[in-house]
C-alpha cells in the first residue's frame, strides 16, 4: 500500500486518505499561448516508467495539495514536498540521484 | 502447417499424439522487414494478421519483450460487447464483435467465443436515462441492444438482488450477442495464423531504441540486434509512453493499474455477463466455474502490474449487495494489468509526428473486446494510410477538440 507523508500535517497517510492529482509541475498555458503549448498543457503527459513527480491531496486529512516524487516502476517514494513551488526542491532531487543515478524528468534532472 | 479438425484429432489419437506441430515458429530476426509491429498482444497480432490477410503484406515481424499475449491480453476479464454511445466507438467495437462471431473458423483456432449476453445494470435514475439513450443510439448505429425491465433482469440472472436497499436494479441495457471469449486463445490463434503466412513472431526481444532518418522511421534497436523496417506500428498498451519517448514524441496517455480477481469455482449459477457501473463492479462465470470479477482502475501512474488492495475491497463490497450469494465465496487469485488511459477514455489509432510510425494505444480498460476490429482498422491505416474505422481516433483530435467522450461507457468497467 502506498504511504505518503503529508508535508503540511506530517501524517504518514496511506492511500485511502489521499486523492491522486496527476502529473506535477505542468506549466499552465492559457489565453495567448500557442495551440501547441495549450494542447501539451491539457493533454501531453510524461508518463515515465521510473521517476515521476505528481500531485496528491490529503483528502481525508488536512485537505491540502502537495507534491510527491515516486518511482512508477517500483512504487518507491523518494519524498514529498509542499505545493508552493514550481520545481522540486534540491533535497528531493538529491534523494532521487542517490537512488537513481542519471535519472531524467523534463528539465529537472 | 496442418489444419486443426475433427479428422486431425482422430488421426493423432491413432498415433499417440506425436504429430502435433508447434502452433507458431520462433525464428531469429532478419535484418529487414517491410513492417515491424512492436507488441505481440492481441492488438499487435491482429494487426499483423489483417495486414497479411487483407493487404498481402507478409514480410512482417511482431516483436515482443516478454512472451506472447502475456500483457493485458492475458489479464483482462474477457468481456466482448459493443453497446457504446458515440458513432466512432460503436463502429469499431461492433466491427470487432461481428468479427469475433466467426473468428474461430477464420483462424482455424477455437477461441471459445461465447455470445452469452452482456447486461449493464442501471442502478440510479441517471443510468436509466443514460442507457435508454445508448439503446436508441445503438438502434441508429445498427448495434443490436435493448432496454430491459428489472423483471427480465431477474429472469436472466436469478441470483441477482433487484431490490437492494441502496442500489436497486431499475433495468438494464442488454446486448444479446455480447459475451466472452478465451483471451489467451485469441492471441494464440492470431499468432498461429500469422506464422502460417510466414510472418516472424519474435518473443523475448525488447525494443531499446527507435532509429529515425530525416523525420522517417529507419528501424529499431532491440536486445537481439538492430532491425530495419519501412513501417513501424507501436501496439504496446501501457508502455506506449515509453516507446513514444524513444520515437521522440509525447502522448496524451497515462498508465495506471487495473485489477481483476477470480473466486473459487462453483456450480453454474450465472450464464450472462453482468456489469454494475454505479458500484464499479462486473462479473461473469468462467467455464471452470470461477466468478470472474473486475473493478475500477487506480488513480495514479503505475507500471508495476500490481494494484491497490482497497480497490478490490470496494469492488467486492459493492457486488455483494447486488449478488448476496457470493458473500461467502473465497477469492482464488488477483492480478493487475497496466492500462493506458487517454484524456477522453477513447483509443488512439493514428499516424504520428514521425513518418511511417503508427500508433495503436489508449484502449484503457477496454482493449480485449476490440482486438479484431482494432487490428482490422489499424492494418488498413498502416497499409493504405487511411481507415474509416480509425479516422475519428487520430492523435490530433485532442488538439482539434474532437473528443470521443465515452467515459460513461469506458471509464469505469469492461
Amino acid at each position: 500500500m502506498l504511504i505518503l507523508q503529508c508535508p503540511y500535517c506530517g501524517i504518514d497517510a496511506e492511500e485511502t486518505e489521499l486523492a491522486p492529482g496527476g502529473e506535477a509541475h505542468l506549466k499552465r498555458h492559457g489565453p495567448g499561448s500557442s495551440d501547441e503549448d495549450f494542447h501539451d498543457y491539457l493533454f501531453a503527459r510524461e508518463n515515465p516508467r521510473g521517476v515521476h513527480f505528481e500531485r496528491w491531496r490529503h483528502a481525508n486529512g488536512c485537505g491540502k495539495w502537495f507534491h510527491a516524487a515516486r518511482d512508477t516502476a517500483t512504487l518507491e517514494v523518494f519524498g514529498t514536498y509542499p505545493a508552493q513551488t514550481t520545481e522540486p526542491p534540491k533535497e528531493i532531487r538529491d534523494a532521487i540521484t542517490a537512488r537513481r543515478p542519471g535519472w531524467r524528468w523534463r528539465e529537472f534532472s | 502447417m496442418k489444419r486443426y479438425s475433427a479428422f486431425a484429432i482422430a488421426r493423432e489419437a491413432l498415433r499417440y499424439h506425436t504429430g502435433w506441430e508447434r502452433a507458431w515458429t520462433s525464428p531469429e530476426p532478419k535484418r529487414h522487414y517491410d513492417v515491424i509491429i512492436i507488441g505481440a498482444g492481441g492488438h499487435g497480432l491482429a494487426t499483423a494478421y489483417y495486414l497479411g490477410k487483407n493487404y498481402g503484406i507478409t514480410n512482417v515481424a511482431v516483436l515482443e519483450k516478454g512472451w506472447l499475449g502475456g500483457g493485458n491480453t492475458g489479464r483482462n476479464t474477457t468481456i466482448i460487447r459493443s453497446n457504446y454511445l458515440q458513432d466512432p466507438s460503436a463502429a469499431i467495437y461492433e466491427k470487432a464483435r461481428a468479427l469475433y462471431e466467426d473468428l474461430s473458423q477464420d483462424l482455424n483456432y477455437n477461441l471459445m467465443f461465447s455470445p452469452r449476453g452482456v447486461m449493464m445494470l442501471a442502478q440510479t435514475h441517471h443510468e436509466v436515462r443514460g442507457y435508454k439513450r445508448t439503446a436508441h443510439a445503438n438502434a441508429l448505429q445498427g448495434v443490436k441492444t435493448e432496454w430491459i425491465s428489472p423483471q427480465r433482469v431477474k429472469e436472466l440472472v436469478p441470483i441477482i438482488n433487484i431490490d437492494g436497499p441502496r442500489y436497486p436494479v431499475l433495468g438494464a441495457l442488454w446486448q444479446e450477442r455480447g459475451g466472452t471469449a478465451r483471451h489467451d486463445a485469441v492471441a494464440w490463434g492470431y499468432a498461429r495464423a500469422c506464422s502460417r503466412m510466414g510472418m516472424h513472431i519474435i518473443q523475448k526481444c525488447e525494443v531499446t531504441g527507435i532509429r529515425r532518418e530525416g523525420g522517417k522511421v529507419a528501424g529499431v534497436d532491440t536486445t537481439k540486434g538492430p532491425i530495419d523496417c519501412n513501417k513501424l506500428g507501436l501496439v504496446v498498451a501501457g508502455h506506449s509512453g515509453v516507446l513514444a519517448q524513444m520515437a521522440g514524441f509525447r502522448l496524451p496517455v497515462e498508465s495506471v493499474a487495473l485489477q481483476a480477481l477470480v473466486s473459487e469455482p462453483i456450480k453454474p449459477c450465472m450464464d450472462v455477463v453482468v456489469m454494475a457501473n454505479t458500484v464499479h463492479g462486473y462479473m461473469s462465470q468462467s467455464d471452470k466455474g470461477e466468478m470472474v470479477i473486475g473493478g475500477g482502475a487506480d488513480g495514479f501512474n503505475n507500471y508495476t502490474q500490481r494494484g491497490s488492495f482497497h480497490h478490490i475491497e470496494e469492488t467486492v463490497r459493492a457486488l455483494i449487495e447486488t449478488f448476496p450469494i457470493i458473500s461467502r465465496l473465497k477469492m482464488l487469485r488477483q492480478w493487475g494489468g497496466i492500462v493506458d488511459m487517454t484524456g477522453d477514455r477513447s483509443p488512439i489509432l493514428s499516424k504520428t509526428p514521425v513518418e511511417n510510425i503508427f500508433i495503436n494505444c489508449g484502449w484503457g480498460t477496454g482493449g480485449f473486446k476490440s482486438i479484431p476490429g482494432s487490428g482490422w482498422g489499424f492494418a488498413q491505416l498502416m497499409a493504405t494510410g487511411d481507415s474509416p474505422l480509425c479516422r475519428a481516433f487520430s492523435l490530433d483530435r485532442f488538439k482539434e477538440g474532437r473528443f470521443i467522450d465515452e467515459s460513461v461507457a469506458a471509464g469505469v468497467a469492461h
